[in-house]
This record gives C-alpha cells, sequence and structure tokens, in this order.
C-alpha cells in the first residue's frame, strides 16, 4: 500500500493568497490585460436558426470612422484545421444554429465595434430548422461513446423480468432542463500579433488551461505551439464552459491577426454566452427501479434520452453513475442522442453525475414510498460491496457513513411528518446521495527552482476560483519539506510547464503529484541545502498510480424545503451535505468549493432553465434577469461537512477532488423533500410554485 | 458624439473624453485604465459593476457616464485607502467570502454602501418591522445583497463577513459620503 | 448602440420643449430601464434629454394629509421615508420589493412607472414585436409566455401576426401600489401640465401596443400625489416571484382597505397595465372581508381571464395563484387589524 505525503501545511485554514488582490479588484482577468491602445472587437451573430448567408451588405460600416476591420466568411483568413465545426469560424457560407458568428467587427472603441457589429447586413436563404428535443425524436442514435469515453450502454441480468416479478417497483420518467453555466466573467480574450516576434501569438485568454487551449489554437492556426503564448492568472468561474476553447478564442485570434501589432479585446456579451460557451443538454431519463421486500434492488435501469448539436457530437454521460451506484443483480443503462439545429453543448460542472444523479435518486425516494422504508435505509441497504460495474474494490467508499453523519447531523430520525404545517409553511425534508468519479490526468510537469532562498514552483495550471494559487503552495511546501511561507508557486502561463485542464475535479489530484515529483527529484538530486538556480522538473506520469481499485468521493445531501401554502413559493432553510472525498487540502477553500456546488444544485433544483423556443431556435431567457440563478435570499443555512478518509490508493496526498461532488444529487434531495412537504412529486426540474399549486390546501 | 467630462475615481480628479453612450463602467475600465469593478453582464442584472456613486451603491453599466461629470465614484479598489484593505474586505478574506473572484468588487462595494443604509435606518424587504431600525440579521443581508450574484456561490459566507464588518468597529470607516 | 446626442437642459420648460419638438428624443432619469434598451436596441433615440436633476428630490406633506413625491426622489429614498413607512405601507413594500438596493438607489419616482415590459421577445430585437416594432407581429404568443398577461388580452389565443397583439406585461410593482392608491400623476407637457390619475396612467394595448401609457411624446412626470388616508386606513404589498429576491412578480398585488367599508385591490404581473381589480372591489364594497366573499370576488374578477399557452407551460397558473394571493393579503390585512 502506497504511502501518504505526511500532512503539515496540507489540513492547515489558509487563507487565499490571491484574496487582497481580488477584494480590491486589481486582480486582472482576461479582458483587463494592460496593453497599449487596445482595439475591441465585437461578434456578430447570425439571425436564422438554419440555412446559408446569401450576401453581406458592409457599406454602412465602411462609411464609419474608426472601425479597423470587418471579418465574415468573405475574407477571414482560411484555417488549417477544421474538423472542429465549433471553433471552425467564418470559414463559409453555411449557418448551423441561430447565434452562429458570421462576422467579428474590430473597432477603436467598444462603442464603434458594437455600432458597427449592429450595421452589418447579412441576407439568408432560411431553411427548415429542427432544434426540438422529445423522446421518441425519429433522430435519435445510439452515439459510439459518450463524454470521457465512456460505454454508450451496459447491461446485465434481466431487468424486464424484475421488473415483472419484483414487490415494488418504480417505472417514472424524469427530466433535467438545459442549462448554462454562467460564470460571471464572460468569455473574454485579449490577443496580440506580432509576426516579426519570437513568439508572435499572445492570448491572455479566460481558460480553465492554458495549455490545452495552446494546443487547440495552434491546430486552428496552423502554428507551432511555441508560437503561441496563452496567459491567464485568474479566471472568473469556469464550470467547465472555460474547459475547451470556444468561437470566442479563435474569433479574437484571427481579429489580432488581422490587426498586426495592434492589441484586440473581445468578450463575449452575456446574451452571446446562451449561444457561443456550451451549455448543459437537457436530459430525459426513463428510470426502472424494482426491488424486494427488504428494499434489495433486483433491478435498476436508465434510459436516457439527450441532445447535441448537427456539426459537433457532444453526448453527456448521463447514465454513468447508474453503473456503478448502488448494488442490483440486474442492470441497463442507455444513451440516445438527437443531433439538433442547436447550439454545441458541452461541460457544465459534473457532467454525467449532475443529470445523473437526479432521476435515479428521485426514483429512490419513490421506491422508499412503495416500500414505506425510511431513503436513508434504503441507499444503505443497497451499498456494494465492490464496483458493481468494474468489479474491482473500492480505494475507499464512504456512503454510507456519509449518510449516517448527515442523519445526525440534519435530525433526520426526528423529521416532521408528511405533510407538516408551520404556520404559513409546509415542511418536508429530503435526502439524496452524491457521487463524482476521481480523476488524475495523463499529463502535467512541474519545476522546482530555488530562487533567493524560496521554493519557486512553476506548473501552467489555472485557479478558476477553486484555490490552487493557495493549495498547491501547500502541498509543495509538504513535498519539499519546508514551511508553506517559503514556496510561491506560478501558475496560469504557458511560459510554465505543461498542465492539464482544470476539469473533472482533477487538477489538485493531477498538478499536485506532478508538484509531489519534482520536489523529491528536487531533493534526490540537490539535498536539503541548494544552491540559487538549482532547478528540476517532474511528471505527473513518474507518480504511482493504482489501476487495481475504483477511486470515487461520495457524499449524502440533506434538505429542509419550505412550501407557502398560499402561494406554493418554494424555501431551502437548510441544506446539510456530509462528503467523503480523501484527504482535504485546505479546508477553507474546500468548504467553499462543496458550499458553491451544493449551491448551484440548489439553484438548478428551484430556479434555472434555459427556456428554448424551438419556433425561434435560441434559449429565448438569454440574460441573467430572465435566467434565475439564486440570489443571496435564496440560500440559507448551507453546511458542507466531511469525514476524515485516508485513501492511500487515489494519489499521494491522498485526495479525491471536490469541485464537482458538491452539485450533484441536490436537486433531487430538494424534489424529495417537496414531496414530502407537499405530496406532489415533481418529475421535471426546476421545481417552480407553479408545479406545486395543486398540492396546496 | 464625444463629450468632455469630470470625475472623481477613488479620491483622484480625472478629466476625459467620453462618447455620449459610454457607460460610467466602460469609462472605468476601457478609458480610466480602472478593472475593479467588472462587467458580468451589462444590464444591471448582476451586479458586478456595483461602485460608489456619490456615496451610493450603483450600478456602473447603467449610468452613463456623460450624465455624472462631476461625480465621485469609489471602486473597490479606492476602499483600501494607502494599501490598508476596508474592513468589509478583510472580512471577505477571513470569511473566505468569494472564490473566483470577479463579482467581488461588487460585492465588496455593495456591502459597504448596504452598512450605511442600515446606518441610515433604511429598510427592506426583509424587514419584519418598517417603523423599526433594521438590524444584520441573516435575512437582512442576504436580501440587501441579492443585487450581487456569485456563480460560485459565496452566499452563506459573503453574509458573516458582511455582519462581521458591519459590527463592532466594523462599519466606522466612511465611504466618502 | 446607435450614436445620439446629449443634453441637460436648465429646467422642466426647457426639457420638454427640447423632447416635443424633436420625434428622436427622449427624457433620461435614472437610466435604469433607458440605457439597458439602448445596449439592446430597444431604443434609438437621436437624443437623450437629462432631466435626473431638474425635477424635485423632495417628499413633502400636502395640506390634505398626503404626500407630494418630487419625481427625482429614488425609489430607495421613498421607500425610506418615514411617512410613506407609516402611512403608505403598501407604496414602501413595493418598492422594497422590487429590483435591488442598487438599482433602488438609481431609479427614479417618474421613471419607475414607465419602465418598460419584460417579454423576452420585445428585448430580442432579432424576433417580432408590435410593442417594440408595430406591425412586425406578437413573437410571445405560442412562445415562453409565463410572464405574460392573463387579464386585458385579445382572446384565447390571439394571432401573433395581428398588429395589435401583445400579451405584455407591465413589469413595475410600485405602479401596482400607486394604483390601488389612487395617486395622482403630474405631467408637463408642451401645453403645460396636467394630472393624471394614476390607475389611468398605463394602457392596454388595444390597437397600438406600442403605447404603454397615455402620455404624449413630450410629455414629463414631475410629481406623484398620495391623496390622503384616514388614520386606521390599513394596505399591503404582496409579491410572488420565482426567486426569493430580484425577481420580477409572477403576481403580486396591492391592497389598500381605506376604512370606509371600500377595499381597493390592484394586481401586477397579470396584464399590459396594473390591474385595477374594479369588478372584485364593487362585489367586496360594504361586504365584510371574509376569505370566502374575497375568493368569490375574486373568481368573479377573472372570469375574463385567458391562460397562454406556451412553450415553458404556459401562464394558466397565474390565476389560481393570483386568486390564492389576493385572499392571503385580504387575510393578513384582516388579522393586522
Amino acid at each position: 500500500m502506497p504511502e501518504l505525503l505526511d500532512p503539515r501545511a496540507i489540513g492547515t485554514d489558509l487563507a487565499r493568497r490571491d484574496g487582497a488582490a481580488k477584494v480590491c479588484g486589481t486582480a486582472t482577468y482576461a479582458f483587463e490585460t494592460p496593453v497599449e491602445r487596445p482595439a475591441f472587437a465585437h461578434i456578430v451573430q447570425a439571425t436564422v436558426p438554419l440555412g446559408r448567408i446569401t450576401a453581406v451588405d458592409t457599406s454602412a460600416v465602411d462609411a464609419l470612422d474608426g472601425v479597423l476591420a470587418v471579418l465574415t466568411a468573405g475574407n477571414a483568413e482560411r484555417l488549417a484545421w477544421t474538423d472542429d465545426r465549433e471553433l471552425a469560424v467564418l470559414q463559409d457560407d453555411e449557418v448551423a444554429f441561430r447565434g452562429q458568428p458570421v462576422g467579428v467587427v474590430i473597432a477603436e472603441t467598444s462603442e464603434l465595434a458594437r455600432q458597427a457589429a449592429d450595421l452589418l447586413r447579412f441576407t439568408y436563404d432560411e431553411r427548415e430548422h429542427d432544434s426540438e428535443l422529445t423522446v421518441d425524436h425519429p433522430g435519435l442514435y445510439k452515439p459510439d461513446k459518450v463524454n470521457a469515453g465512456f460505454p454508450t450502454d451496459t447491461a446485465e441480468g434481466d431487468v424486464a423480468g424484475a421488473m415483472a416479478t419484483a414487490h415494488a417497483t418504480v417505472e417514472q420518467t424524469y427530466a433535467t432542463a438545459m442549462y448554462h453555466n454562467n460564470p460571471l466573467e464572460p468569455h473574454a480574450t485579449t490577443a496580440l500579433w506580432d509576426a516579426e516576434a519570437e513568439v508572435p501569438l499572445t492570448l491572455w485568454d479566460s481558460t480553465q488551461g492554458v495549455h490545452p487551449a495552446r494546443s487547440t489554437v495552434a491546430k486552428i492556426f496552423g502554428l507551432e505551439r511555441e508560437r503561441i503564448r496563452v496567459v491567464c492568472p485568474y479566471v472568473g468561474g469556469g464550470f467547465g464552459s472555460k474547459g475547451t476553447p470556444h468561437a470566442n478564442l479563435v474569433l479574437a485570434a484571427m481579429a489580432a491577426r488581422a490587426l498586426p501589432g495592434r492589441p484586440v479585446r473581445l468578450a463575449l456579451t452575456r446574451q452571446q454566452m446562451f449561444f457561443l460557451a456550451g451549455y448543459r443538454t437537457p436530459t430525459i431519463q426513463r428510470m426502472q427501479v424494482a426491488a424486494d421486500r427488504t428494499g434489495r434492488l433486483q433491478a435498476i435501469a436508465i434510459d436516457v434520452v439527450e441532445q447535441t448539436s448537427r456539426i459537433k457530437e457532444f453526448a453527456e454521460q448521463t447514465g454513468v453513475p447508474t453503473r456503478m451506484m448502488y448494488a442490483s443483480p440486474s442492470r441497463r443503462t442507455t444513451h440516445r442522442v438527437a443531433a439538433l439545429d442547436v447550439p454545441v453543448p458541452s461541460w457544465m460542472r459534473a457532467p454525467g453525475e449532475c443529470p445523473g444523479m437526479f432521476g435515479p435518486e428521485v426514483a429512490l425516494d419513490e421506491l422508499a414510498e412503495a416500500l414505506e422504508m425510511d431513503p436513508v435505509e434504503l441507499r444503505i441497504r443497497n451499498e456494494p460491496e465492490k464496483d458493481p460495474e468494474s468489479g474491482k474494490p473500492w480505494s475507499s467508499r464512504n456512503l454510507v457513513a456519509c449518510l449516517r453523519e448527515g442523519a445526525e447531523r440534519f435530525g433526520w430520525a426526528d423529521r416532521p411528518p408528511a405533510g407538516h404545517r408551520d404556520g404559513d409553511w409546509l415542511v418536508g425534508t429530503g435526502v439524496a446521495s452524491s457521487v463524482y468519479p476521481t480523476y488524475r490526468q495523463a499529463s502535467s510537469t512541474a519545476t522546482v527552482r530555488f530562487e533567493a532562498g524560496r521554493y519557486a514552483v512553476e506548473i501552467g495550471a489555472a485557479d478558476l476560483g477553486t484555490g490552487a494559487w493557495t493549495v498547491l503552495p501547500q502541498i509543495a511546501a509538504d513535498a519539499l519539506d519546508v514551511p508553506v511561507d517559503d514556496v510561491e508557486v506560478r501558475i496560469g502561463d504557458t511560459r510554465y510547464p505543461r498542465a492539464s485542464v482544470a476539469g473533472g475535479s482533477s487538477g489538485t489530484n493531477t498538478w499536485g503529484s506532478a508538484i509531489v515529483v519534482a520536489a523529491g527529484a528536487f531533493r534526490d538530486k540537490f539535498g536539503g541545502d541548494p544552491a540559487d538556480g538549482d532547478e528540476v522538473s517532474g511528471d505527473v506520469d513518474q507518480a504511482e498510480r493504482d489501476s487495481d481499485h475504483a477511486a470515487y468521493a461520495f457524499g449524502a445531501q440533506f434538505t429542509e424545503v419550505r412550501v407557502h401554502a398560499d402561494t406554493g413559493e418554494l424555501r431551502v432553510p437548510r441544506l446539510y451535505g456530509v462528503f467523503a472525498a480523501g484527504r482535504i487540502v485546505n479546508p477553507r477553500t474546500a468548504r467553499s468549493q462543496l458550499i458553491g456546488g451544493m449551491t448551484m444544485g440548489l439553484s438548478m433544483a428551484l430556479h434555472e432553465n434555459s427556456v428554448w423556443d424551438p419556433r425561434v431556435g435560441q434559449v429565448v431567457n438569454h440574460d441573467l434577469a430572465e435566467y434565475h440563478i439564486s440570489v443571496n435570499a435564496d440560500v440559507a443555512d448551507v453546511q458542507a461537512h466531511w469525514i476524515d478518509e485516508h485513501d492511500p490508493w487515489v494519489n499521494v496526498m491522498g485526495s479525491k477532488g471536490i469541485g464537482e461532488i458538491g452539485i450533484t444529487g441536490t436537486a433531487a434531495a430538494v424534489v424529495n423533500a417537496v414531496h414530502r412537504a407537499t405530496g406532489i412529486r415533481v418529475r421535471d426540474l426546476p421545481v417552480t410554485l407553479d408545479k406545486v399549486l395543486a398540492g396546496l390546501p | 458624439m464625444d463629450a468632455e467630462i469630470s470625475l472623481t475615481v477613488d479620491g483622484v480628479p480625472r478629466r476625459l473624453t467620453v462618447d455620449t453612450r459610454t457607460t460610467l463602467l466602460d469609462a472605468l475600465r476601457e478609458r480610466l485604465g480602472n478593472p475593479s469593478p467588472k462587467k458580468g453582464c451589462d444590464h444591471g442584472q448582476c451586479g458586478a459593476c456595483t461602485v460608489l456613486l456619490d456615496g451610493d451603491r450603483a450600478l456602473s453599466c447603467l449610468a452613463l457616464a456623460v450624465a455624472h461629470d462631476g461625480a465621485e465614484i469609489t471602486t473597490a479598489d479606492g476602499l483600501a485607502a494607502g494599501g490598508e484593505l476596508h474592513p468589509v474586505q478583510q472580512a471577505f478574506i477571513d470569511r473566505d467570502a468569494f472564490q473566483c473572484g470577479y463579482c467581488t468588487p461588487g460585492q465588496i462595494c455593495s456591502a459597504v454602501g448596504l452598512l450605511d443604509e442600515v446606518r441610515r435606518g433604511w429598510p427592506s424587504s426583509a424587514t419584519p418591522d418598517l417603523g423599526a431600525a433594521p438590524d444584520l440579521s441573516h435575512a437582512e443581508v442576504a436580501e440587501r445583497m441579492s443585487g450581487n450574484l456569485c456563480r460560485c456561490a459565496a452566499y452563506v459566507n459573503i453574509v458573516p463577513a458582511v455582519q462581521q464588518a458591519g459590527g463592532a468597529g466594523g462599519s466606522g470607516r466612511g465611504t466618502g459620503r | 448602440m446607435k450614436p445620439f446626442s446629449y443634453a441637460r437642459p436648465a429646467d422642466v420648460a426647457e426639457a420638454v420643449r427640447t423632447v416635443a419638438t424633436e420625434p428622436g428624443a427622449v427624457f433620461l432619469g435614472g437610466g435604469t430601464n433607458l440605457v439597458d434598451h439602448l445596449k439592446l436596441g430597444v431604443a434609438r433615440p437621436e437624443l437623450v434629454v437629462d432631466v435626473r436633476r431638474l425635477t424635485s428630490r423632495a417628499v413633502v406633506d400636502l395640506e390634505d394629509g398626503g404626500l407630494r413625491i418630487g419625481a427625482a426622489v429614488t425609489n430607495a429614498e421613498l421607500a425610506a421615508d418615514r411617512r410613506v413607512r407609516e402611512r403608505y405601507p403598501v407604496l414602501a413594500q413595493a418598492l422594497l420589493s422590487g429590483a435591488t438596493g442598487q438599482l433602488r438607489n438609481m431609479a427614479t419616482t417618474g421613471g419607475n412607472p414607465l419602465q418598460r415590459t419584460r417579454c423576452v421577445y420585445f428585448q430580442d430585437v432579432t424576433t417580432a414585436c408590435n410593442k417594440r416594432e408595430p406591425g412586425s407581429g406578437c413573437t410571445a404568443v405560442g412562445g415562453s409566455t409565463r410572464n405574460h398577461a392573463i387579464l386585458g388580452t385579445p382572446g384565447v389565443l390571439p394571432d401573433p401576426t395581428a398588429a395589435e397583439t401583445c400579451i405584455a406585461t407591465h413589469p413595475s410593482d410600485m405602479a401596482v401600489a400607486l394604483a390601488a392608491l389612487d395617486a395622482l400623476v403630474h405631467v408637463q407637457g408642451p401645453a403645460g401640465e396636467r394630472l393624471v390619475p394614476f390607475p389611468e396612467l398605463h394602457r392596454l394595448p388595444d390597437d397600438d401596443p406600442s403605447r404603454d401609457t397615455v402620455l404624449e411624446h413630450g410629455e414629463l412626470i414631475t410629481a406623484i400625489d398620495l391623496p390622503p388616508l384616514a388614520a386606521g386606513a390599513r394596505s399591503a404589498y404582496r409579491k410572488v416571484r420565482d426567486r426569493a429576491s430580484y425577481a420580477f412578480a409572477l403576481v403580486s398585488v396591492a391592497a389598500v382597505v381605506p376604512g370606509d367599508g371600500e377595499i381597493r385591490l390592484a394586481l401586477g404581473g397579470v396584464a399590459h397595465k396594473p390591474w385595477r381589480a374594479r369588478r372584485a372591489e364593487e362585489i367586496l364594497r360594504g361586504a365584510p372581508l371574509t376569505e370566502h366573499a374575497v375568493r368569490g370576488a375574486m373568481e368573479a374578477e377573472l372570469t375574463a381571464a385567458q391562460p397562454q399557452p406556451g412553450v415553458d407551460g404556459g401562464n394558466g397558473f397565474k390565476i389560481p395563484l393570483v386568486q390564492r394571493t389576493v385572499v392571503a393579503t385580504v387575510r393578513d390585512l384582516a388579522l393586522e387589524a
């Protein structure tokens, strides 16, 4: 069994190193990068959902002073790689979805760029579009695999037989809405092209990974990676939407290349983010669960229907958690996807697990009701000894401990009866499980250098608010066996060694492992008394890697929901989560991430819903007044706790990743509580007051 | 169409030329190089651009710069006078009341404005008795901070941070009013 | 955004003259709605006339016991005014339930009632909208209608291609309270001053959805009077929305019980204008305000209500919701007595 790093700085409650810069607003985000004489670019979007551009009229723009360039398919540079049709912008006259970029205008000021963008006139030959996802859409197909490389379908045992003969069964269809990531910082880039320079293209971009972004841009423009620098010290949130480059980055680079020597700033508007920055597909989940008299599952099945865009496949792995969460002799998971004339879906916090822990966790609640069994007990009773999918033992699995501790903290045993009324409010309680796989990326490199009496650690990682600026020094300090104040970590720049994307809750696991390897190599080479300038690198692929165990973080969420007896207004006064996520590197930043995920789950449960109008072919509530995310007043007592979990198999820090698990299961816990309060089972998110009116006195 | 205006930004008088269309937010960010107020939505729907405008919290994205010629503006950067953090800023660090930091300067300005409003006895929709002086209960602070979206969802840390700053000695710092 | 000229006249008279003589001119108050619309391309003025500092920023007592609110008084100042909090709680509550602290510091008494609908199609210049572009049609019908009108609409499924079709709602909370208070609006126009009873300020779409109010181009609200309420009068505002704060009303109710056997009810979120429930008021005149009576009166009021189907599930829920909300609001007011 591998040994974990001896924790000294790890586990301490260190305040954020970037705190002062952030509370003053002096931390510079991509659009704000100080540059000389920036020009401003604005994207022009297609106003038809499907068709072909037949004419472009730039005459009104040509008459404007201060417009520096107008790029359309007619004059934009030809890209070297166009296989990714989301990124192959301005390459032809085709419009594949409403809101697709059809031009970009660059001008001396942002006001002028936007005015000119409004004045460009496009004529379209519009074709009939198909943009509405339905459970029986004729175009549903079976993708070769689903996101993160998982198999599309799995099956074992006899689900139909169990459904026919089991003591209790639930067969219901659940639906999650379309969601938009909506980080507070819009996707933005400051770009500079200087053909004479050694590194001609510099992109200060808001990204979850400077190195992956650089690789993509290099491919698209046919440039060597070394001729591009991507810089991103701070990211104003991403939640997956800045994990892969979107069209805005390509357009920013194109705009800069059209104006050599002149820095160009390009930001998406909030409205444009609903077309161009990815989103979570709506899902339709047909669930079947069957159990014997004692609550032991005899079958569990999920058949998922979801969408992707016609020009690029992204198949969310919604059915994946059903493959491993509970023990059952028979099991089926399937994914079917419709390719529609819609914007390109992509990663959003816990792709797969987030929607995929909705239907199953509500279905289990319905099963508990049918069995007249405590839903906590039902989950405990179906604890698998080993991973049902791979047959491997768990690296560690403490779902039961989370359920028990959560029940204790919440006061579950003394919860009020169904339909309980407290003054004007109906009160209900609900529970659901959480899960997220423990990932470590295959490649990342860190450099350790001794500089002026301190240790500089360089790695091209990203901090999207996750705390990497603070947490990586803690890991480095323990790996080097020095106080954390003696370590300076530098991230967010391709000048630092290659690092993986901040995604899949893998950042700390991956970059931390690389840092530990580098620190070990440094001590091996230079001992405890290095000379100034001594330097060594280490790769994550030199770190021990276990493949004999199934590694996941688990959790349990408990919620109290109040429904106003007159109006159906919903409030969540309490939301408690208990997690088992390995060793927690920094309790302060970890708690914030877990609470943040849970609150986003609460927001998904009660508010979030990108309303698709299939006649127009777009999300119509495309701003933050109409696309509701939870505000401060929606959030009351949200608590995140964790149990001490020692997992030697995941990595040398013993950490499992905490960025995504918080959002999984939350919406189910809320729906389950609403049912207990009102008797109404809401199976399609969000739970809004109109859906519970029928259950009010 | 251009216009020349004067603004006092974080205590420093500035003269600048703006387009009549330029908002205070863009004047600060794009013309004066002050990145502290953030652009999150540009339509008054997120609060990231909140500054103190002539002492009161306001959304700089919905204010035309030309209409505020002569105004005094304090950004989060200006609250940290002489490099010393404002008690609200220190409380945000102490309580880890942010993650990505993008909404944070707006949250900070909003909190400073809020504490001033409570001190003046202004009610909110969470005030149980419109006739009584409001306090800094969780419900009061949460309601009053609801104009500042935080997608990282630090809300449950923001409320105690504001309460901490508004506590004994915490709200003593002026806002330029 | 289209370029525009900016003017800051010396007084109201000059401002009114300037706008009245320039068809492409608009007044700028707090800017919270206009600047939003400038960016969206919904408003495309040639000239913006700044009146923020021209009208009174004071709330003064009137001899009859009422209050006069200057048009430049901000929503925040008005809600904090002790006289408003004590004598017109319906107004203070409505103001405080609207928008956010920052917006209430900017929005003005003259501007708030004139804010325009939040219909998503009105705000998106790439879709047809009779209010924004007369004659272009109404994309809302059959679309996202959750926030749309159930009263004063032209029928079960209005013709989306007809020039008069509009199912938008008025978004102001303050206006709903002012309608229930029978406030009086001081309007300065090129021909002088006139008084408009608040319930008559806003209009139904009728044959011209582009007009929200009865104000003519160039007319400016300079003040709003609150008529006196007898001691012992009670009033309350109840707003129901999807978030706990910072959201427009799904429905709202302003209820005023002046104490003379009458009740005045105005509904928000249900029509193109703040909707005075005249029929319900009539039925309840002189009657004890029991839950049963109020429910019955609201049933009568809502017989003409038309739910709109929609891609988001439609707005039929507003019919039971507004009824339940009125019943609860009046019940709570009665308990207060």
